[in-house]
């Protein structure tokens, strides 16, 4: 499948943010004021004016943002790379050196918002006069771009060279300084817009994003009816959608950004990236400790993890250890059901569309029907509900039961699973791993132990008489699997 | 005689109805904004100097890496690309496990199923596919695959639920929609977007019903799954808006955008309540995501570089270079020890 070029159209949008920011820089850049100071540079024995160093453009920087060296550094890099600074020393190399190396401002002329896109016409002049300076001395990229748009346009190949002969008589009039600037500038520019192979290309963009304008010409352009339906369709739409939010309730500021400041320090010790983590961050120390600590099975959990469960019933619910220990206390508070009956709720709304009807029924028989063996407490008018929409089963038909019975769980028996003896004791014996010291001598890696892929569960399940192959786990410890 | 109204009468006046709405919102929604995040903010301590370093780089890609998903087990990973490769690879010890060639480029959006079995991904080929990982080194991959989502243009993101069996995904065609895997029968779509939709986040909500997406129309849009309907929309945005990712309150969500910032919507206030940026920020933001804690953001940028802010203060804590061309992908890993980066310099890098 081929992808499409990006439009001229396409590139432009996609580039102009950046590159009106940066075109604002650059002037600011160039501000009398507070600007960078130009002066003469020396190169070798002409002395081109207004003219900057490296070093002065990297000072720059990191007064004007108050950033590190390293950031300005690529702040700088990013402007050679564009164009919109140049080199004098060594033009090929768009790159910047923080030292005495003399640079310039690239003329507005060849910015690249201004001149979009540049043409083969320009390029084969450009190269022709090269050609014709340096006599037959281009180097390889150009020679074959020059070969080829010789081929290409060959028909306006007279009035290439003659173009080409015209600029150079015309330049060699110029004082030598003005026409070492000139041929930087123009080289400069071709760098950018015909970088040699290898470099990174600018304008190198992803697939071409399609926006209304884009939609509504296409749409005029192939059917000829008017296509104000269509739009009018959507402005109602997007008016109906308006007047819609115009009467939500919202929350004060305060209120809600409140709440943000409260969640960070409520669950900082429990960000790795934040505070660490115990005994040790795998990524750092390769000890996969932490993880085996904290893993599905773990028979005494870790005590941050506990205190976790206690932060919200949603916390306890989708940790599996915290889960089965919340079951087994609705099971000694005898409403077990409770708990069953949200599972099977949400095995309905995530599951096969296919086995719908059938879980639902189930799920009736279980937990609904009158008499039912794990009968549980849902109000009349939900009941009803419910039922009805049993007529004609849907994936949503259990929610708003699964609904009560959540906020129940949640209003009734985990505030109370929270006081309980069983969840004090599990805290009181939950474990606090101790820090691994990372190794003294930081140059010899611990061996980075490899895990069974998840995949293998279905796999094993799969086999079903086959014996569980500890062989197969071996296949992909240590070795890299050839692919 | 009857004079028959001209369409083009009627459409100037819908839009300038919905223009006066969208003010009239704003102003609503101004009313309620009594603080800055940042004044608020203000009582908390500072955060320390701040290290990060790259501890993994995956290489195995031969062109540039467009997206990346963790998996539940906290160490796995696949990635895409623009060669139409997806790997899985094993981070820890950077060891590939699985590759599959689409047969399309540009393969934009990727996800790893809940379960660890499966990977979704699709792309310029405008559907979603499902593969199962076999762990049989003879078994391709590529026969077992299943083709469940089909949009008219590219899909740009991907994402399950919370099971194998539905997916979520995001298209240049400018719909969202939600599939069964089993039927590939589509759910539900959801319209509202006036151009490329980018992006998607599903919602860490005890309902679990929402998701939001971000598109090239600047706007983000909350939908509620079961309806179909837009639930909410911002439109502070600048520019596309990559990436979008919700706090892990699931109260409010962050995006970046092609417009060098990063900014926070909050759900209940109903309104941008912080925007990222700074002024030696040109590039734009590829991908966001939030560390465990919500704290810190971390943002990929089209620079190479990844910024790294504090969500409370509005500040940068750090920036990371490395990368030597775009960073197309950003996650946090599942348990919030490390972070990964893709970039269309060809490799993944796990940061902790």
């Amino acid at each position: 499948m081929t992808i499409k070029t990006l439009s001229q159209h396409g590139v432009q949008r996609q580039q102009m943010p950046c590159l009106t920011k940066m075109e604002r820089m650059i002037i600011s850049m160039q501000d009398p004021d507070m600007g960078i100071k130009l002066r003469n540079q020396r190169l070798l024995i002409t002395v081109i004016p207004h003219a900057m160093t490296g070093a002065d453009i990297f000072e720059w920087l990191i007064k004007k943002f108050s950033i590190s060296d390293e950031e300005a550094l690529h702040i700088g890099q990013i402007f050679v790379k564009y164009g919109y600074i140049y080199p004098l020393k060594e033009p090929r190399n768009l790159i910047l050196k923080v030292d005495n190396s003399p640079y310039r401002f690239q003329t507005p002329y060849y910015w690249m918002s201004t001149r979009w896109p540049a043409s083969e016409l320009d390029y084969a002049i450009y190269l022709a006069k090269k050609n014709i300076r340096k006599q037959g001395e281009l180097i390889e990229y150009e020679k074959e771009c020059y070969n080829a748009l010789h081929k290409r346009i060959n028909h306006t190949w007279d009035f290439v060279v003659m173009q080409a002969r015209e600029q150079l008589r015309a330049s060699k009039q110029r004082r030598k300084a003005d026409r070492i600037v000139l041929e930087c500038q123009e080289q400069a520019y071709w760098l950018v817009n015909r970088p040699p192979p290898g470099t990174l290309d600018n304008i190198d963009h992803g697939p071409e994003r399609r926006t209304t304008n884009t939609r509504v010409q296409l749409f005029i352009s192939f059917i000829m009816h008017p296509c104000s339906k269509k739009n009018a369709d959507f402005y109602k739409k997007e008016i109906e959608h308006n007047r819609i939010s115009l009467a939500r309730n919202r929350v004060k500021s305060s209120i809600c950004l409140e709440s943000y400041v409260k969640y960070c320090e409520q669950y900082q010790p429990h960000d790795p990236i934040m505070q660490g983590c115990l005994p040790s961050n795998p990524w750092i120390t390769d000890d996969i400790m932490f993880w085996n600590m904290n893993c599905e099975t773990v028979s005494v959990p870790t005590k941050l993890r506990v205190e976790r469960w206690s932060f919200s019933f949603m916390e306890l619910l989708s940790d599996p250890v915290g889960r089965k220990e919340f079951l087994t206390y609705l099971e000694k508070e005898f409403s077990a059901e409770n708990l069953c009956f949200w599972q099977a709720c949400e095995d309905v709304r995530h599951g096969e569309t296919s086995k719908i009807p059938g879980k639902v029924d189930e799920v009736y028989k279980q937990f609904l029907a009158p008499g039912a063996s794990r009968w549980v407490n849902i109000d009349s008018k939900t009941m009803e509900k419910t039922l009805e929409g049993f007529k004609r089963p849907h994936r949503f038909v259990l929610d708003d039961a699964q609904m009560h019975i959540y906020f129940l769980m949640k209003k009734d028996s985990y505030p109370r699973y929270l006081k309980s003896d069983l969840y004090k004791n599990l805290l009181a014996r939950a474990v606090v791993p101790q820090e691994t010291k990372k190794s003294v001598l930081p140059f010899i890696h611990r061996q980075r132990h490899s895990s069974p892929s998840p995949a293998l569960a279905t796999q094993a399940a799969e086999d079903d008489g086959k014996t569980k192959n500890s062989n197969s786990f071996k296949s992909n410890s240590g070795t890299a699997s050839r692919l | 005689m009857e004079m028959a109204a001209q369409p083009s009468d009627t459409l100037a006046t819908l839009k300038t109805e919905s223009e006066t709405l969208k003010t009239k919102l704003e102003e609503e929604r101004a009313k309620l904004h009594d603080v800055e995040l940042h004044q608020v903010a203000e009582k908390t301590e500072a955060l320390g100097q701040f290290i990060m370093k790259t501890r993994r780089t995956l290489k195995g890609h031969g062109n540039k890496v467009l997206c990346l998903d963790w998996c539940k087990d906290k160490r796995r990973i696949v990635s895409s690309s623009q060669d139409g490769k997806v790997i899985v690879w094993d981070a820890f010890t950077t060891n590939k496990e699985h590759a599959v060639t689409m047969p399309c480029t540009w393969v934009m959006a990727c996800a790893y199923a809940p379960s660890g079995c499966a990977v979704a991904c699709g792309g310029l080929d405008n559907k979603c596919s499902v593969y199962p990982l076999s762990l049989d080194k003879n078994e391709n991959l590529a026969a077992k695959k299943k083709s469940v989502a089909m949009h008219t243009n590219y899909l740009s993101a991907c994402c399950f639920t919370n099971s194998d069996m539905q997916i979520l995904t995001s298209s240049g065609d400018g719909t969202c929609a939600l599939w069964d895997v089993e039927s590939g029968q589509m759910l539900q779509s959801f319209h509202g977007h006036a151009a490329d939709v980018l992006c998607l986040d599903l919602a860490p909500s005890e309902t679990g019903n929402t998701f939001v997406s971000g598109g090239c129309d600047k706007k983000s849009c909350v939908w509620d799954m079961r309806t179909g309907q837009c639930v909410q929309s911002f439109e502070t945005h600048e520019s596309d808006i990559n990436s979008v990712r919700y706090y892990p309150s699931g109260d409010a969500f962050a995006s970046g955008s092609d417009d060098a910032t990063c900014r926070l919507y909050d759900l209940r206030a109903d309104r941008e309540v912080a925007i990222y940026s700074k002024e030696s920020i040109i590039f734009g933001a590829s991908s966001v995501d939030f560390s465990l804690s919500g704290r810190l953001l971390f943002g990929g940028y089209n620079d190479y570089t990844i910024n790294v802010w504090d969500v409370l203060k509005g500040t940068r804590v750090s920036i990371l270079f490395g990368h030597e061309n775009r960073v197309s992908t950003l996650r946090i890993s599942p348990d919030g020890t490390a972070f990964c980066s893709g970039s269309w310099d060809h490799t993944l890098r796990v940061w902790a």
